[in-house]
């Protein structure tokens, strides 16, 4: 019942903040994990990598991207409604905030395959 | 630490990190073509100051903002509150310091390959 | 429509302490109708132990506020054409309030929180000065006027998840008045009211999700008014004063 009274852009947008950021969050310490091997064996850091040839790691890879920048996109947003002079038109920041990060996760797929 | 400073601390830590994620976001999308290599990777990074100084930053900056972001989720979503909460939400920003800044020696200063 | 129609009514009974149940209600379907209107047929004639608010019947009173179909909603000026889906219609208590019986939720967390975010005037001369004049163009008495005109209905404070998540947010309407307050220029007391929603549950624990301002019956703006707080706090931060 209550999942009516949240479907509104905003409530969307506050959403997609909070998963992403927790999704990032998750990811953070197997990104340091895997970057740490370079001090003591590349080999295995190149072994690593080379998983980034699988198409679903590609895929996995373009939503990492998509989340980073659709967290940082809509963190801007929200700094400004929070501390410029800048509460109208809400919706349109939010809704450009997702497409922004759409159009760099599309140009990071492409240059991917 | 009242509740509006660690507001700040998460505003702060989020505009000192936006042209880090940018500056990522880009970095990305020009290294992902044509796959990665440990090699291409620490050829960028090893025995550079620059690289250093902004992934160092960078990783101070998301340790404290995660920490910060997953303190909310973990008050809101699981119920965790007052030395609970300030106990695991600390760890968790330590220790994603920790990882970050053993992963940013790896690539920048180590020995590496 | 003719009278002989019926929708189907589901209304929510009980309270937390004896149990709540849902029990349905065939009421007559008319051209023109309220949700406040069906409840009240129900009430008087199907089960006159069902338990709900309501005052002023005209929007202005704010005290028949429920969830209709789950959405949060003033029911006096709720028509049932607008809601109607299928023929029925869903209706509880207001969401993130303690029900006290059937319809009816107990307020005073909602006072009491309005109370805590300082949203009182604080007097900057005494009753037998004379009244200065206020100007309505100035910018900061237009800031205050957005929000005058709540009805305390509570709808925002029912629409809004950080309330539900956190059980010491003082919610939008608590931290509008303090805004609006904050921008009155008879108030000799801003620092006070920047300290109030400083605190645990104050201002900063919103994520600007606007629930408040997607559901306020007037149209007004919590979300912008919270926006402002923050930007008050973080100014008087770096050295700008209350």
């Amino acid at each position: 019942m209550s999942r009516v009274a949240r479907a509104h852009p905003l409530w969307l947008a506050y959403i997609l903040h909070r998963l992403s950021g927790l999704l990032l969050a998750l990811f953070l310490p197997f990104h340091f994990l895997v970057l740490s091997l370079a001090l003591h064996n590349a080999a295995r850091l190149d072994a690593f990598l080379t998983l980034a040839e699988i198409p679903v790691i590609k895929l996995s890879e373009t939503a990492l991207v998509f989340l980073l920048a659709v967290h940082m996109f809509g963190g801007l947003r929200l700094m400004a409604l929070e501390w410029l002079p800048w509460s109208g038109a809400q919706k349109t920041w939010a809704a450009s905030a997702a497409a922004g990060a759409v159009f760099l996760s599309f140009l990071f797929l492409m240059r991917a395959i | 630490m009242t509740p509006f400073h660690l507001y700040m601390a998460q505003r702060l830590s989020a505009l000192v990190m936006a042209p880090f994620v940018l500056v990522h976001l880009g970095v990305m999308i020009y290294a992902i073509q044509g796959g990665l290599t440990a090699a291409e990777i620490l050829g960028r990074t090893q025995g550079s100051l620059f690289w250093f100084l902004f992934y160092g930053m960078f990783v101070i900056a998301v340790a404290l903002h995660a920490a910060l972001g997953l303190r909310v989720i973990l008050a809101e979503w699981a119920g965790l509150r007052g030395g609970v909460l300030n106990g695991v939400s600390t760890a968790i920003g330590l220790g994603l310091l920790g990882l970050g800044a053993h992963a940013v020696w790896a690539v920048t200063a180590g020995g590496g390959a | 429509m003719s009278h002989r129609e019926t929708i189907t009514v589901t209304v929510q009974r009980g309270s937390a302490a004896t149990g709540q149940h849902m029990q349905e209600f065939q009421v007559p379907a008319y051209e023109s109708q309220t949700v406040l209107d069906v409840v009240s047929w129900i009430q008087q004639n199907t089960d006159p132990t069902l338990t709900y608010r309501f005052a002023c019947r005209v929007g202005m009173c704010g005290s028949c506020a429920m969830m209709v179909n789950g959405v949060p909603r003033w029911t006096c000026r709720t028509h049932v054409k607008k809601v109607l889906k299928d023929q029925r219609i869903d209706i509880a208590p207001l969401r993130n309030l303690p029900v006290l019986k059937d319809l009816a939720v107990d307020m005073d967390p909602f006072f009491d929180k309005w109370v805590a975010a300082e949203g009182r005037h604080h007097p900057s001369i005494g009753r037998d000065a004379p009244i200065p004049a206020i100007n309505p163009e100035a910018a900061a008495r237009q800031v205050a006027s957005a929000g005058i005109e709540c009805i305390n209905c509570s709808i925002c404070y029912a629409a809004c998840d950080t309330v539900a998540n956190d059980p010491d947010y003082l919610g939008p309407a608590a931290l509008q008045r303090a805004w609006t307050v904050y921008n009155d220029a008879k108030d000799a007391d801003r620092g006070a009211i920047l300290d109030a929603v400083s605190g645990k549950g104050g201002c900063h624990s919103c994520h600007s999700m606007g629930s408040c301002t997607a559901y306020c019956p007037n149209g007004l703006d919590p979300l912008s008014a919270i926006a402002g707080l923050k930007r008050a706090t973080t100014r008087r931060f770096f050295g700008g004063g209350a």
